[in-house]
């Protein structure tokens, strides 16, 4: 690309430059600083002044140092080898960047994200050259991971008539498959093409929700489902296991693409990810976890400003996925790193702050953000859909705190970590009475079709009965539990039994750590099964003591981690012991 | 020979001069920030020289620059400045530090120069004391347990080489005597090691930093740390620059001389109190509590400044120590803390004042890289099973407890007097122990089973029937 000066270094303080002497320059161009030329961006253009956010470190920079202007925005380099690589927040493959600068990482690094020498074998669509094509649409495919099929799509901006196709054959990501003529004049397709990360990829439609991304877990599938194509946040203080349920979704959910956001969090979590996923089988294809995965990680220790690109960028990607047709699922952690990181922009810009120094914008660009989530109609009319899934780090815990309250109000399923329980070692620690899912309703006709119609009921029921036990705790931390007679006990006891053996999940036992669908229904069922005719059974005049102590129960307790997902068999044989227990007991009492 | 008007050598040339050139007078002082006018065009967080009216010269960095004004941040303080006679002189190169293997044993300033009255050590490198961040994929993951002799860190919140894992304590707490208790047992088991402890204090009293030398001396460790002082009656911001200065040195002793290195800073509290004078004086927008919005990312290049790397046999484990002010973990020192360290253990004074040592609170203490360090081949089969189960009976204890004081202790069930008689030995017998006490992990899993036969057996739903069956001694 061509460099030009655009101006000089005026200013620096931390990652904002100020420029002077600008003249030619663009809203939000990539530029590059000094001579050891740093990668930034044009925020702020007055006069002949421009403000530059720098993504790297800018010790040593000095006034009178020269911009570059590079003519273009900041992008993304979108096509074969995107799975699997782990890229910093601007899209800069970390790998690489440890070959040019060993263990620490130097700044002023340019290497491209896409391999240029590599070849991928494409094989053309069946498209008839002199076919009318225009953006999104599918020009071939190339195998990117033994899961992926990469479909290669023409950039969203070409419209015109297929001149030439490349037969099927190896080629690297800049080689030309395609020439189009276009209105402007005759085109060249590569495989590789570019898209700006602040500018939300086209499609034809927005669709409405209707399934869920099964994520294993089961207090969010049963309880506080997302959908396909939504927007979810997980706010909780630190340590109550935020991203232990982000790696735990993007190991087990049923999206075919997940990008993993590391924005401002520990190193050791990436590299667990990249030491991790690689083992790990996934259950649907039998392939390995991360050939379907993308990482960006923006450690905490880096820039903090390509902290906020981060989040841009991963979006950028999961959005070129969904153009294939792909559900992906993206995890963002963490969104207030992210907030910090424009408040402390804003901060060195001297901005007005509105809430807690937090620029007042702050609340557009968090919408901005999730509502690149969604279930759509691509360019090409396939459909595809992009889940976002956000975790936030109140400080002090505090949900009413800016970030978390604002996201609030553009997500519509809410995981709230609760504190107590994550103390109390019960993890997953979503609380079941703050969190909520506004995707219920459309997720419903899914679940009802896939194991039954009684799934709505069921569920509804349990969680009534959390709602009940709450007030039932209140008036036992007064008076003691023996002050409630035994049908109220029960309640707490069904739901004591529900917490141990359904909602906990340990992310770290091979058997337990997800969950089918059918499997938590069941599970689910079982349970109810014990509450139904337990009630029914102190109604009649059993103790609960009696009910208690059935021996089925300690293997209920267990299920999780005894009965394979596979092993639908024994929860049904398990189901059939329990109502042989009750009927046994029963049987006792009649007489 | 190199042609001698080669762009490399004139770049040189012109920084030599620039780096000799002295500006002399200043045009503001204001707390640590010496404002200078009109300089050459000055890098940012370039190295600074400030002369006094009396020939000493204090060093200070870059904090802001542009066309006009130079701010500079004096960590020696600027108390005896004056503005018409203060030199400045800008060495054109970020702030370094001579780091060597001869600086163990020996004592120095949060610079890094000796304040033992022995010479400066020669040798080494000469580091950048920012670092650099380390690449996510040059990392190891953690996963040698480290056994430091304490049941309620090896048993519930195992230390891992590589590991940060924090002490939230608060004022009159045990904290030292921990931190000096695991500097003193720490080791991996069956490996003989090259081990160093490098240890930065940050506005302690000179009888915390008498009390660490005296425990290092007593255990003949003293020739295998360094320490880098900045006390209570140092200038407040050169404790900006003393962790930066101690892990420059844990990472050239780590990284180049295959060294594991235990670096322990106290007080982090007084580190952010530092960095909130100098952004209140900058007149900076402050987020919670008057702290600046870049604590979180100031503390974070210091914490992620640990770990291991693929292919290099040494290691950095972290044990940074704080004072909650008025025990509140909520403040937002061991709030942001706790957000980028792997865990931490966390002290509770009510029992400190029931004469529990150490007062490591079961709840709230977590040890994140625990998971791949124990269970079979590191520690014992049964030790994840175990811990979990403790962790679960003890927080019933913690509700029964509370129970009890509301309805009293007679109206609880006998179940609930199992728990209570638990929680009670596990505080005691488990969690208690000497300051000189080093339990094998094989004694602390013991204690632990000690304390969980007496419960009944129906109520051990995290312990498999076969760890039972073993261990198990009602
Ligand atoms: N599902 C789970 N199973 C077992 N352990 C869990 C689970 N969830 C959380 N934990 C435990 O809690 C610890 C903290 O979880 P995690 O790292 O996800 O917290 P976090 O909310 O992301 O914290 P931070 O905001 O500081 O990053 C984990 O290291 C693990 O020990
Ligand atoms: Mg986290």
């Amino acid at each position: 690309m061509e460099e030009r000066i655009i101006g000089q270094v005026n200013r620096v303080n931390g990652p904002v430059i100020e420029a002077a002497g600008v003249s030619d320059a663009m809203m939000l161009e990539l530029v590059r600083v000094g001579e050891v030329r740093l990668v930034g961006e044009i925020i702020k253009l007055a006069g002949d002044r421009a403000i530059i956010q720098v993504y790297e470190d800018t010790t040593g920079i000095a006034p009178g140092d020269n911009i570059f202007g590079s003519g273009s925005p900041l992008f993304v380099e979108l096509g074969p080898g995107l799975i699997g690589t782990i890229y910093d927040g601007i899209q800069r493959p970390l790998e690489r960047i440890l070959k040019l600068s060993g263990n620490f990482i130097e700044r002023g690094i340019r290497t491209p994200s896409l391999d240029r020498e590599k070849k991928w074998l494409f094989r053309p669509a069946e498209l008839a050259v002199g076919a009318e094509v225009s953006g999104g649409a599918v020009i071939g495919t190339v195998q990117e991971t033994e899961r992926v099929e990469q479909r290669i799509l023409l950039p969203p901006d070409v419209k015109g008539t297929l001149k030439s196709l490349a037969v099927e054959g190896q080629y690297t990501v800049e080689e030309t498959v395609a020439l189009v003529e276009t209105e402007s004049g005759e085109r060249g397709i590569a495989m590789m093409q570019r898209w700006p990360i602040r500018t939300p990829r086209p499609v034809a439609e927005r669709l409405p929700v209707n399934r869920p991304l099964i994520t294993g877990q089961r207090v969010i599938d049963t309880l506080f489902p997302v959908a396909r194509g939504g927007a979810v946040a997980i706010p909780g203080g630190f340590g109550t296991g935020k991203t232990m349920i982000q790696h735990a979704i993007a190991k087990w959910c049923d999206a075919e693409i997940i990008v993993y956001i590391g924005c401002g969090e520990r190193g050791n979590e990436m590299t667990d990810v990249l030491s991790e996923f690689p083992k790990l089988i996934d259950p649907r294809t039998g392939g390995s976890l991360m050939e379907r995965t993308v990482l960006i990680a923006n450690t905490s220790n880096m820039p903090v400003s390509a902290r906020e690109a981060s989040i841009y960028t991963g979006v950028t990607l999961a959005e070129y996925y969904r153009d294939q047709g792909f559900d992906v699922a993206v995890m963002a952690d963490s969104t207030s790193r992210w907030a910090e990181a424009l408040r402390e922009l804003s901060g060195r810009m001297e901005e007005m702050p509105a809430e807690e120094g937090f620029p007042a914008y702050l609340p557009t660009r968090i919408a901005e953000f999730y509502e690149r989530a969604g279930a759509m109609t691509t360019l090409a009319g396939q459909n595809g859909s992009v889940s976002i899934i956000g975790a936030v780090s109140p400080p002090g815990g505090d949900f009413s705190e800016p970030v978390t309250q604002h996201t609030k109000r553009f997500v519509r399923c809410f995981w709230a970590l609760d504190r107590q329980l994550a103390n109390a070692r019960h993890y997953p620690a979503i609380s079941w009475l703050e969190s909520y899912s506004e995707y219920l309703d459309e997720v419903t006709p899914w679940w009802e079709q896939a194991v039954g119609s009684s799934w709505t009921s069921d569920r509804s029921e349990i969680l009534e009965l959390l709602h009940r036990e709450v007030r039932l705790q209140q008036v036992v931390k007064l008076v003691g539990p023996d002050a409630l007679p035994d049908s109220q006990r029960f309640i707490i006891e069904v739901c004591t039994l529900f917490k141990n053996a359904f909602l906990q999940q340990n992310a770290f036992d091979d058997i337990d750590r997800y969950s089918t669908a059918e499997k938590q229904t069941r599970m689910l069922q079982i349970i109810l099964t014990y509450w139904r005719r337990g009630a029914e059974a102190i109604r009649r005049g059993m103790t609960l003591v009696r009910l208690r102590r059935m021996k089925v129960l300690q293997d209920i307790v267990k299920m999780k981690f005894t009965i394979d997902n596979e092993d639908l068999g024994a929860l049904d044989k398990l189901a059939a012991r329990l109502e042989r227990s009750l009927d046994q007991l029963e049987a006792i009492y009649e007489e | 020979m190199k042609s001698r008007s080669s762009p490399e050598d004139l770049e040189a040339a012109q920084k030599r001069l620039l780096a000799g050139r002295e500006y002399i007078g200043v045009d503001r002082i204001e707390g640590p920030l010496v404002f200078v006018r009109n300089t050459h065009p000055v890098g940012y967080r370039d190295l600074a020289e400030c002369v006094d009216s009396k020939g000493e010269t204090r060093l200070g960095i870059v904090l802001d620059t542009s066309t006009e004004t130079v701010v500079l941040q004096i960590f020696a303080g600027t108390s005896g400045l004056t503005m018409p006679e203060t030199h400045v002189r800008f060495r054109g190169e970020p702030h370094t530090v001579q780091v060597s293997e001869r600086m163990l044993g020996r004592v120095f300033n949060g610079l890094g120069r000796p304040i033992d009255g022995g010479p400066s050590p020669a040798g080494g490198e000469e580091l950048d004391v920012n670092g650099r961040p380390i690449n996510p994929t040059a990392r190891e993951y953690p996963r040698d347990f480290i056994q430091t002799g304490i049941s309620a860190i090896d048993g519930m919140n195992t230390l891992i080489r590589g590991q940060k894992l924090p002490i939230f304590s608060g004022n009159g707490l045990p904290h030292n005597t921990l931190a000096a208790q695991v500097a003193r047992q720490a080791r991996i088991r069956g490996q003989e090691s090259r081990f160093a402890v490098v240890f930065a204090a940050m506005g302690v009293k000179h009888d915390v930093a008498r009390f660490f030398i005296d425990s290092f001396e007593q255990s003949g460790v003293l020739e295998n740390v360094a320490l880098f002082l900045s006390l209570a009656d140092d200038p407040s911001i050169e404790r900006l620059i003393t962790p930066r200065t101690a892990l420059t040195l844990a990472e050239y002793l780590a990284f180049s001389r295959d060294m594991h290195v235990l670096v322990i800073m106290t007080d982090m509290s007084n580190y952010c109190e530092a960095l909130r004078e100098v952004s209140t004086i900058r007149g900076e927008i402050p987020s919670r509590k008057g702290y600046p919005g870049y604590l979180y990312s100031d503390l974070a290049e210091i914490y992620e400044r640990s770990g291991m790397l693929k292919g290099f046999p040494g290691s950095i484990t972290q044990m940074p120590i704080l004072t909650m002010p008025n025990d509140d973990i909520s403040h937002p020192i061991p709030d942001l803390t706790g957000y980028i360290t792997e865990g931490q253990i966390v002290f509770e004074r009510e029992m400190h004042a029931r004469g529990i040592y150490p007062p490591v609170a079961g709840l709230p203490s977590l040890s994140r890289l625990m998971k791949d360090g124990i269970g079979e081949g590191m520690t014992r089969e049964d030790h994840p099973h175990l811990a979990s189960q403790l962790f679960a009976a003890y927080s019933y204890v913690k509700d029964v407890r509370n129970l009890a004081s509301v309805i009293g202790e007679e109206e609880l069930t006998p179940l609930d007097h199992q728990y209570l008689e638990f929680g009670e030995t596990f505080e005691r017998k488990f969690v208690s122990q000497s300051k000189t006490e080093d339990r094998t992990i094989e004694e602390t899993l013991e204690l632990g089973w000690r304390s969980l036969s007496l419960l009944a057996v129906e109520e051990l739903h995290r312990v498999s029937e076969e760890e039972i069956e073993k261990y198990y001694r009602p």
